[in-house]
C-alpha cells in the first residue's frame, strides 16, 4: 500500500461565508461539504455524476460535487441549497416548487433547486424546452418531472414579476 | 383556511418546507456520538458451499468488529416475514449473488471498504437455475421439493365447456423482466444498542412493525426491547417495504457487539445488485371468444421469478393473479399462478405489485384477440368491460356505478384518438417515422387483498395536545406520496379544525400504534377512514367532557382540548380496523371479495418509432382514472405523473442485465430510467364516482399508474412496427431482433399474419 496523502488547506466562500477545512486532496467536494461543513442539503444518489442530487453552484456554475476533489475548489464560491433562502423565507423558487408539488420524497430536490436557479439565473424566461434540458441532468424517480417543470417556469414567471 | 376547505384541496405538503430548504434529515444526514461504520461481506457466485473464509494479514483486523453466522446472532438467523425462509447472514451455503455472509465494522470508512475487499472466501460452487423455465423443469430443485414458493388456482364457471363454441381460440405468452425500485435515496439504517433500552433503529423503510417483528426474532429481544424509527425516506415504491429488515438486522447485530452505535448506508452498486427488484414473469393465455368478439371464457397461467427465498413472492403473486384477467367480464376462467424460485437475489415489492406483469400479458393479449376477430382496440374492450352487478374472475360483484365505455370514449376523446389513428395511417406509409397511439384499460384493487386487512387488524390513534392542537398517531410512513398531508387533511376535516392544527408523530414503534404497512395504495383508504373514526373519538370525548358544545369554533375546539389534558393528563383515542360485513373472503378457494374497492383508468399512449435506430419516443399520455374522492389535487396529480414516467421506463428504458442471477448494470450509468428531457407531457385526468369504503370516498392511488403505460405504449409500437411484441423491455436493441426476426418469417409466412 502507497503512503495515505497529506491532508490539504483550502479556503473558499460556502453559501456567503469564508471557510477553511483541511481535508485530502481527492476527498469529494460532496463529502466535504457534508461532512466538515454540515451541510447535508447536499445529497449523494450515485457517487458517479448520473443523478445530479449532490448538485452545487461552484463560482456560479453546475457542478455535481461527488466528481469535484477538493483540491480544485481552491478560493471559489459554491453555493448550495442552505444558500438559497436566506433567513426565514424560502425564495421564489423554493415556494414554486412547494406550491406545484414539484418535491415528493425530496431527496433530488436540493439538486434539482441548484439545477433550476442555474438556469434561471443564465435565463430568466425560460422555454418547457429550456427547462427540460436544464434539468435533464437530475434524475428524480418520484414525480415524473412535470410538477418540477411546472416548478420552475411558475418561479420564472414569480420572478420576473418583480 | 376553514375546515371544508381541507379535503380536495392543494394544502401545502406537511413536510414540504424542510425538503425545500435542505434541512430534512435522511438517514445518512444523522450521524451519533461514537458512530461506527458497518458493510456487508457479500457472496460473489449464486450458488454452493461456504468452504473456508479467510481474513489476509495486511488488514489490521482486530481494529474491526466482525459478526458471523454462527457466532454472533442472539436469536433466529432469520428475516422473519411470511414463510422465515431468509436467513440474516448465510450460514455454510449461499443461494444467491450478493447474499450478505460477513458484517465488518470501523471507525473510518475507507479502510472498512477495503476490509470488505480483501476478505476471501472459498466456495464448493453448485448448479445454479436462473430462469422461469430452468426453475420448472427442475434439473436443479433450490428451495423446498419443487422450486415453488406459492401456487394458486382461480376457477369460475366451467371453462372445460366453451372451448367447442368458440368462434376463435386465441393464445399468447407474454413476459416482462426485472426492474429495479431506483429511489434516488440508497437503503441505510443506524442502529444502536444497550441493555436496559435494547435495540434502536433509525432508518430509511416503509413499514416500522416489519422491522420490529424482524429485530425480535433475530436479536431475541422482547417487544419493549426494540424500538424502530423511520426518517425522512428518499423514495421507496415497494423497494424499502422488506429489505430494509435486513439491513436493520445487520446494523442491530453490529451494535449489539459493539456497544457503538453502527450506520450502514449502500452505495448505488450494492443497493442496486443486493436489494429487491420487481418479479419477472411469464404469463400465458388461451381465449374462447365468439363471433362478435365476446370472451366465452379462457384459461390463464401465470408464472413469477422470485429468486432465492420466499420473502413477499406469495403476496406478489395473489395481486398478479387477481388483477390477471383486466377489467373484462369472464363467464368462465380457470387462472394457475406460481411463483418459482431462482438462484437471484429475492424479487420483492414494487409498485404495482404483480399487477403490472399480469395486466401488461392481458392487454397486449386483447389487441391479439381484437385482431383475430377483425375488430378494432377500442371495441374489443368495449364488448368485454365488466359491468355494475357483474362479477370479476374471483366472483366478486362489481357494485360500483362504474362505466368503463364512458371512461374509454373520455379517454379517446382527451387524446383525439380517432383523428390521429387516421392521421399516422396516411402518415405511415411514406414516413419512416412510425407514429401510433396505443390503448390500455385496466383496474387495481386498493388494500390488502382478501382477508388481508382483516388479519392486520390495524389501529391509529388521535391525540390531542397540551397546546389545544392534534396529533396522528400512525406508523404509516411517508416517503414522496404524501402520507403525512393527505392523514392531516382527513383529521382536520374530520375535527372541523385548520389544517395547520394538526401535526403528524413521527412513524416510531415506541409511540405510535401499528397502523399496518405502508403498502398496497391502502393508507388513504383503510388507514384514512381509521384516522377518521380515531378524530371522532376525540370529538366525542370532548363533547361528553361538557366543555365543547356541537356548533364549535376552532378556539372552542382548542380550549376544550387543552382544557381536557390538563385535567386528565392525556387525551387519546383509538380505532381498530374492522372488516365491512358485506365483504367475503374464502382464502382456500380464492374467491369472493379481493378489494374493497378497485380505482378504475384508461391510458392512451401516443409514440414515435424510428425505423433507422429503432428507437421509440412516447409523444403524448394521457392518463385517465376513477380513483374515488381526490383527496388532494396536486398530490394525486403527483401519484399519477410519478406513476407514468415509471411505467414509461419500464416499457422502453429500464433493463436489468443479468449475469449468473447477478446485475451487471446496477449503476445509474448503465441502468437507464427516463430524464425530464425523455418524458412525454403526462396529461392527468380524474373522474370521481365516490366510494363508500374509503375517508371521505377516496380508493387507492399509489400503484395503479404503474400498471397502464407499459401495455399502451407496447400497443402503440406493435401497431406503428407491424409486428407483434410480447415482451418489455424494448430497448432499440430489442425492437430490432423482433421486427427482423418478423422481416425474416415473412419471407416464409403469407402476408396479414400481423
Ligand atoms: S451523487 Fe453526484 S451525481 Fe449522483
Ligand atoms: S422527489 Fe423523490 S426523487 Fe425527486
Amino acid at each position: 500500500m502507497s503512503t495515505p496523502p497529506t491532508q490539504c488547506e483550502i479556503s473558499m466562500t460556502v453559501n456567503g461565508e469564508k471557510k477553511t477545512v483541511h481535508a485530502f486532496p481527492m476527498a469529494r467536494l460532496l463529502d466535504v461539504l457534508r461532512e466538515h461543513l454540515r451541510l447535508t442539503g447536499v445529497k449523494e444518489g450515485c457517487g458517479e455524476g448520473e443523478c445530479g442530487s449532490c448538485s452545487v453552484l461552484m463560482d456560479g456554475n453546475l457542478v455535481n460535487s461527488c466528481l469535484i476533489p477538493i483540491l480544485q475548489t481552491q478560493g471559489s464560491n459554491i453555493v448550495t441549497v442552505e444558500g438559497l433562502a436566506q433567513g426565514p423565507q424560502l425564495e421564489k423558487l423554493q415556494q414554486a416548487l412547494l406550491d406545484c408539488g414539484g418535491a415528493q420524497c425530496g431527496i433530488c430536490t436540493p439538486g434539482i433547486l441548484m439545477a433550476a436557479r442555474y438556469l434561471l439565473n443564465r435565463k430568466p424566461r425560460p422555454t418547457l424546452e429550456d427547462i427540460r434540458e436544464g434539468l435533464s441532468g437530475n434524475l428524480c424517480r418520484c414525480t415524473g418531472y412535470a410538477q418540477i417543470c411546472d416548478a420552475v417556469a411558475e418561479a420564472s414567471v414569480r420572478e420576473n414579476a418583480l | 383556511m376553514t375546515s371544508e376547505q381541507i379535503i380536495g384541496k392543494a394544502v401545502p405538503r406537511k413536510e414540504g418546507w424542510d425538503k425545500v430548504t435542505g434541512r430534512a434529515q435522511y438517514i445518512d444526514d444523522i450521524t451519533m456520538p461514537g458512530m461506527i461504520y458497518g458493510a456487508t461481506v457479500r457472496s460473489s457466485i449464486p450458488r454452493g458451499i461456504i468452504r473456508n473464509i479467510t481474513f489476509p494479514p495486511h488488514i489490521p483486523w482486530d481494529e474491526f468488529v466482525i459478526v458471523s453466522a454462527s457466532k454472533d446472532i442472539p436469536g433466529k438467523n432469520l428475516i422473519t416475514l411470511i414463510l422465515d425462509d431468509q436467513p440474516c447472514l448465510a450460514d455454510g451455503v449461499v443461494n444467491h449473488p450478493e447474499e450478505p455472509i460477513l458484517l465488518l465494522a470501523h471507525s473510518n470508512r475507507y479502510l472498512l471498504r477495503k476490509a470488505v475487499d480483501a476478505v476471501v472466501i472459498e466456495y464448493d460452487p453448485l448448479p445454479a437455475i436462473f430462469t422461469i423455465a430452468e426453475s420448472e423443469n427442475r434439473a436443479q430443485i433450490i428451495w423446498g421439493t419443487d422450486n415453488i414458493f406459492k401456487t394458486y388456482l382461480v376457477e369460475k364457471g366451467n371453462v372445460d365447456s366453451i372451448w367447442n363454441d368458440a368462434a376463435y381460440i386465441v393464445e399468447g405468452e407474454y413476459t416482462t423482466e426485472a426492474q429495479e425500485q431506483l429511489y434516488i435515496e440508497n437503503n441505510g439504517m443506524i442502529a444502536q444498542y444497550d441493555s436496559s433500552h435494547g435495540i434502536t433503529v433509525w432508518g430509511s423503510l416503509q413499514c416500522p412493525y416489519y422491522v420490529h417483528k424482524a429485530l425480535m426474532m433475530l436479536c431475541n429481544l422482547p417487544e419493549d426491547k426494540v424500538r424502530v424509527v423511520q426518517t425522512e425516506t428518499g423514495g421507496a415504491f415497494g423497494g424499502k417495504e422488506e429489505y430494509p429488515s435486513m439491513i436493520a438486522g445487520h446494523a442491530a447485530l453490529l451494535a449489539m457487539k459493539s456497544g457503538k452505535p453502527v450506520k450502514i448506508v449502500y452505495d448505488r452498486m450494492e443497493d442496486m445488485t443486493a436489494t429487491t427488484k420487481r418479479h419477472p414473469s411469464r404469463t400465458r393465455h388461451r381465449t374462447a371468444v365468439d363471433r362478435n368478439g365476446k370472451i366465452l371464457g379462457g384459461e390463464i397461467d401465470f408464472v413469477i421469478d422470485g429468486g432465492a427465498y420466499a420473502t413477499l413472492s406469495s403476496v406478489v403473486l395473489s395481486r398478479g393473479t387477481i388483477h390477471a384477467g383486466g377489467p373484462y367480464y369472464w363467464p368462465h376462467i380457470r387462472i394457475r399462478a406460481k411463483a418459482v424460485a431462482t438462484n437471484a437475489p429475492p424479487h420483492g415489492a414494487f409498485r404495482g405489485f404483480g399487477a403490472p406483469q399480469s395486466l401488461f400479458a392481458m392487454e397486449l393479449h386483447m389487441e391479439r384477440i381484437a385482431a383475430a376477430v377483425g375488430i378494432s382496440s377500442v371495441e374489443i374492450r368495449k364488448r368485454n368491460f365488466l359491468q355494475p352487478g357483474q362479477t370479476t374472475t374471483t366472483d366478486q360483484v362489481i357494485r360500483e356505478p362504474i362505466d368503463l365505455s364512458r371512461l374509454l370514449d373520455r379517454a379517446l376523446e382527451l387524446s383525439d384518438y380517432q383523428a390521429k389513428k387516421n392521421l399516422f395511417d396516411i402518415h405511415n406509409k411514406t414516413a419512416s417515422q412510425k407514429k401510433a397511439i396505443g390503448i390500455a384499460a385496466f383496474l387495481h384493487g386498493a388494500g390488502f387483498t382478501g382477508s388481508g386487512e382483516r388479519y392486520l387488524a390495524s389501529v391509529v390513534g388521535v391525540e390531542g395536545l397540551p397546546d389545544g392542537r392534534v396529533r396522528v398517531l400512525v406508523s404509516s410512513t411517508e416517503f414522496g406520496q404524501g402520507t403525512k398531508t393527505v392523514l392531516s387533511q382527513i383529521a382536520a376535516e374530520t375535527l372541523r379544525l385548520p389544517y395547520e392544527d394538526v401535526e403528524m408523530a413521527q412513524p416510531d414503534t415506541e409511540t405510535v400504534p401499528n397502523s399496518g404497512p405502508t403498502v398496497a395504495s391502502r393508507t388513504a383508504m383503510v388507514v384514512g377512514k381509521l384516522v377518521q373514526s380515531a378524530a371522532r373519538g376525540i370529538m366525542q370525548t370532548l363533547l361528553a367532557s361538557g366543555s365543547l358544545n356541537e356548533s364549535y369554533s376552532r378556539e372552542d375546539f382548542l380550549a376544550a382540548c387543552r382544557k381536557y389534558v390538563a385535567e386528565h393528563g392525556e387525551l387519546k383515542s383509538w380505532a381498530r380496523y374492522e372488516a365491512p360485513p358485506d365483504i367475503f373472503w374464502d382464502d382456500q378457494r380464492y374467491r369472493g371479495e379481493a378489494y374493497a374497492a378497485y380505482a378504475w383508468a384508461v391510458y392512451i399512449a401516443e409514440i414515435t418509432l424510428d425505423l433507422a435506430t429503432y428507437t421509440v419516443t412516447v409523444d403524448d399520455f394521457v392518463a385517465l382514472q376513477e380513483v374515488g374522492k381526490v383527496l388532494h389535487p396536486v398530490l394525486a396529480r403527483g401519484q399519477i405523473t410519478g406513476g407514468v414516467a415509471q411505467g414509461i421506463g419500464y416499457a422502453l428504458y429500464e433493463k436489468v442485465v443479468w449475469n449468473n442471477g447477478r446485475m451487471q448494470n446496477g449503476q445509474m450509468t448503465n441502468y437507464i430510467m427516463p430524464t425530464s428531457a425523455d418524458l412525454p407531457p403526462i396529461r392527468v385526468y380524474f373522474e370521481e364516482l365516490g366510494n363508500v369504503h374509503g375517508a371521505f370516498g377516496a380508493k387507492g392511488i399509489g400503484e395503479l399508474p404503474m400498471d397502464g403505460p407499459a401495455p399502451a405504449i407496447v400497443n402503440a409500437v406493435a401497431d406503428a412496427a407491424g409486428v407483434r411484441f410480447n415482451s418489455i423491455p424494448l430497448l432499440p436493441e430489442d425492437i430490432f431482433s423482433v421486427v427482423s426476426a418478423a422481416a425474416e418469417e415473412a419471407d416464409h409466412v403469407p402476408q396479414g399474419v400481423r
